[in-house]
Parts: structure tokens; sequence; C-alpha cells
């Protein structure tokens, strides 16, 4: 592959042509690709909103939100703009601190944890040589703030579904990690543009899923259970806490859990496309093809379609994992906080170090296939 | 003095002053729970003082193992037996904290003339490394005794955990002349439905 499109470094360029030092130029540039992936992880969210919405209505047969603008898109907007103008109510006998910096605490990490999603090979924030172990370690910070405003409440419903909260994201810590430690070791990086660029070159045969589908399926249950999808979504089960961490909430102290948890699951998705199905890469080989009708793959035009056919690609895959993840919510019961934890600890922990000894076994024996 | 090194000294005075706040507030305040939510961001300010140090890895096993394991355990801890009642105050307190203070100067002092005394070789910052691959040649080389005894001792903990989570390994220690009482919940007892028709 060549080096693509280096969009850093011509905006620098240009810009010291207009006669800035280049410091200062590239001073400029820092904000802009933050401030885009902000927006996008923003946009990202109304768009799942809406999906759960329209989805949620097709699975119970309903139509769903309608006049809203065109098929009511528009919703998720109206939802958000409610939830800023309610008033934001602090119970007596909180805690008045703590109430308001567990929600913080629990959407900060989310949103920096975008700094390791690329969108193509120049198109990411940083290229971390720890990529997704930054990712793994920041969604650990996340129940400190729910325990944190579960203790803050001051109210047993949410005191125990903090508690919920924290003992089912530790248990599915373990299962997560190990599972991306063996995409890791086949792929000899933890950045996440070399996971991606190990899967490359052979279209939708090269990706992980097919040398990893054990890990794929651990990977994808424990990263529902860290998002608290259905049907793990114990923390805020309403027939037995009211509403877990979040009863005491109003007004946009809610919203930021609100946004927290739908940020959380496209963030999700997107790092299992990330690490399992490829990434930014096409079904069909996008090098290979313009070889075979004789483009050169240095020309400009080939250039920016392959990077706007990765972002296309990799936001697809994501939106179909959070349709799947939707429907998930929508058909399955929610199981029981021992058998939640039976899961996790007896179940995915010994599968998941199976895979990893498997996999370790597989790539000294088969180097060529399982990255040497 | 360039952009970078601008911005590095800025971020080490807030980690810094982060770190050293957040750590008075752990030893001084009277709350436990704030104490244990404090020790939380004075992790996290160490870890960005490893992160200004180059040692990403370092500062990314900070935050997921003390942050995330340890600090969330404590947390656990403190909530699943916090009884919020007043502590009688104790005797002669100014003794065990004037005793505390000349211990805690006494290893500031000896740390610090550590500090001063040692000639370290500052290096040129080489940049960013593989900082991964590093560590692990020198896990499995020069520092492979402390590794294995660290995991040895981690299994320890960890088989001594089940052994005290499996109640069937320990027999029961029964007092002699001590009645059992069956665990009552505090609350007045109601009679079933069933018995009151039965009667």
């Amino acid at each position: 592959m060549s080096a693509g499109i280096d969009l850093k470094g011509s905006f620098i360029d240009s810009l010291s042509d207009l006669g800035l030092p280049p410091g200062a130029a590239t001073a400029l540039w820092i904000p802009l690709p933050i401030t885009l992936m902000i927006l996008s992880a923003t946009v990202g969210l109304l768009v799942t909103v809406w999906l759960e919405r329209k989805v949620s209505a097709a699975a119970q047969q309903r139509i769903g939100p309608e006049y809203a603008g065109p098929l009511g898109v528009l919703q998720p907007v109206a939802d958000g703009l409610k939830l800023v103008f309610k008033e934001s109510i602090t119970p007596a006998k909180t805690d008045p601190w703590l109430f308001t910096l567990g929600p913080i605490l629990v959407v900060i990490p989310v949103f920096l944890s975008f700094l390791i999603v690329p969108f193509g090979q120049n198109l990411a924030i940083t290229d971390l040589n720890v990529g997704i172990f930054l990712w793994i370690s920041l969604s650990s910070i996340a129940p400190i703030g729910l325990l944190m405003s579960g203790y803050a409440s001051n109210n047993k419903y949410s005191l125990l579904g903090g508690l919920r909260a924290a003992a089912q994201s530790i248990s599915y810590e373990i299962p997560l990690a190990l599972s991306v430690l063996a995409v890791v070791m086949m792929s000899n990086s933890l950045s996440t543009i070399d996971i991606v660029e190990q899967q490359a070159g052979y279209g939708i045969l090269g990706w992980n899923v097919w040398r990893q589908p054990v890990g794929f399926i651990i990977f994808w249950i424990a990263a529902l259970a860290e998002c608290e999808r259905l049907p793990f979504d114990l923390p805020e089960a309403e027939e037995e806490l009211v509403a877990g961490y979040q009863t005491e909430y109003s007004g946009m102290k809610f919203g930021l859990f609100y946004i927290g948890s739908y940020v959380n699951l496209v963030l999700s998705a997107l790092i299992v496309a990330i690490i399992y199905l490829g990434g930014w890469e096409s079904p069909l080989p996008v090098g290979s093809l313009a070889n075979w009708l004789g483009v050169s793959e240095t020309s400009s035009w080939l250039q920016v379609i392959a990077a706007s056919l990765g972002i296309v690609m990799t936001v697809l895959k994501a939106y179909l994992l959070v349709f799947i993840a939707v429907l998930l919510r929508w058909t399955v019961p929610r199981v029981r906080i021992d058998q939640l934890l039976n899961l996790g600890w007896k179940f995915l922990l010994p599968v998941s170090l199976v895979n990893l000894l498997l996999t370790a076994a597989l790539k000294l024996a088969f180097p060529f296939a399982f990255g040497g | 003095m360039n952009l970078s090194e601008g911005v590095q000294i800025v971020s080490f005075v807030v980690l810094a002053a982060l770190t050293l706040c957040a750590a008075l507030g752990v030893v001084l305040l009277e709350e436990i729970v704030y104490s244990a939510f404090l020790l939380g961001a004075v992790f996290i300010g160490i870890s960005g003082l490893f992160i200004l140090l180059n040692a990403d890895f370092v500062a990314a096993a900070q935050i997921l193992i003390y942050v995330g394991a340890v600090n969330v355990l404590i947390l656990f801890a403190i909530m699943l037996v916090n009884k919020r009642e007043p502590f009688a105050p104790s005797r002669n307190l100014w003794i065990r904290r004037s005793a505390t203070a000349v211990v805690c100067l006494g290893i500031f002092a000896l740390l610090g003339t550590m500090v001063i005394a040692t000639p370290w070789a500052i290096a040129p910052s080489p940049g960013p490394v593989d900082t991964v691959l590093k560590i692990g040649i020198h896990f499995f080389s020069d520092y492979l005794l402390p590794f294995e005894l660290a995991s040895v001792l981690l299994l320890m903990a960890m088989v001594g955990a089940i052994i005290l989570a499996r109640r069937d390994f320990i027999p029961e220690v029964t007092i002699p002349g001590a009645t059992s009482e069956p665990l009552a919940l505090p609350e007045r007892p109601r009679e079933l439905p069933s018995e009151r028709v039965g009667s």
C-alpha cells in the first residue's frame, strides 16, 4: 500500500505557503480532527437513537416516530432538546458534588476512546502504539462514575444499580481483553491501524472473523455487556431496580447517561468492525481491483475514492452491528444477575483463555496464516 | 521554547498540582468515600505523568489496573459495608497524628535526598519507541525473576481468595457456649396469610 492521502501534511503546507510559521499551522490543525470526531460521534448517536426507535417499532409492528422530519429523523434532536430544557433537579440529601460528577465521568472516557478509531490509513486522530489497549483501560474508568452516581443519589435502587454495573463491567472486561489479546497476537501490534492492515489484501477472506470466530463471539457478548444493552442491562433493570443508577437523575444529567450509553454502543460496534471485520477494507480488495483494471495505485482520484469508500465501509459495518444489537434488545429476555456472573466467569473466561492458547499454537504452527 | 515544550511544562504543572491536591484530600478528608474517589484522581494524575515520560503502555496499564480494578474494588468494599455512624473521638489523638507526621516527613526527606544525590543519566528524549516490545524483552530477559515472582504472588492471592470464598474447605468455627441465632432481618415479623387461614 502506498502512503495514501496525507491531509495533515497538505493542510500544514498550504498554511505555511500563506506565510504562517509551521508551529502555528500545526496548532491550527490539532483541534480540527478532534472537533470532527466529536461531531461525527454526536451524529452517530442521533442516528443510533433514531434507528433504535424505528427498529423497535418494526419489531413490535408499530410505525414509530413519523412527524418530526421525513421518516421521523429529527425525533432524536427533539428528544435531546427536551432533555436540555428540562429542569435539572438535585434531590435533597444527595451529595451534590458526586451527583454532578458521576455522569461526567461516565461520558468523558467514551468520547476520549474515539482517539484510536481509524476510518482509513491516515484518517485517525492518532496512531498510538498502545491503541486498542487505551480503549480497554479507558472503558474501565466508567464504572467509577456509575458507582459515584449510584452512591451520591442516596437511594437504595441507585446504589444497587451502581454496584451491579461495576460488578458486570469488571467481570466482562477480562474476556474482552483476552479476546483482544488473541487478535493482537496475530497482528503483532496494539495499534488499531496495524490490526486493520494485517487483515488487508484478500478482501472479505482476510478478515479476522474467519481466523477468530470464537474470539469474535466472545468479544461481541462482552461488548454488549460493557454497554449494558439487553440481554445484559441488569444495572437498570426496571422491574427490579426502577432505573438503577439513573433513578434520581433528570434533565441533562440523565441526558449524559443516555449519550454515554449510545455513544458507547456505536464505539463498541466500530471497534468490533475494526478488529474483526477488516475496518475500512472493502469485501473486494480495492487495491488489487485497481491493478487488475490497470489503474495506478498512486493516482489521486483513485485515492480519494478509496478513502471515501473506506469511511463508508467502516460506518456500514458498525451500523450493521448496531442494528443487530438493537434487534437483540427487542427479541431476547434479560438474564438474571447470577446467570450473568456465571456466564462471565465460568464460561467466557475459560473459553477465551483456550482461544488465546489455540491462537498462540496456530501462530507457531502456521505462521503464514496467523501472523508470523 | 517551542510549542511542544510549552505544552509539556504546562501539563506537568497541572498534573502535579492535581496529583498533590488529590493526595492531600485522600489523607485529610473525613468522609472515607471522598478519599476513595480522590485516590482515583491521584492514579489518573500519575498516569498522566507517565505519558509525559513517553511511557504510554505503563500509563494505560496504570489506569486499567489501579483505577479500573483496585480503586473500584476499594469503592465496592466501602459501599457494601458503609455504616454512616459518627466515630467516637479517641483520646490522645495528637500523639498518633504527630507520630504519623514524623514518619512521613522522614520518608519524604529520605526520598528527597536520594533523588538529589543520585547522578541521573538524563538522555535526550529518544522520541516515540515501541514501548510494548521493550517491556516484553525486559520481562523475559533481565527482569525474569521479579516478573515470575509477581505472578506467583498473584496466584497465591487468587488461591487464597477462592478458598475463603468456598467455605466447604474451612470447617465452621463454633464458639462453645454461644447459642446460634438464626439470621433475621431487622423487621417486624409478619404472619403469612396461609397461617392465618389455618388458625
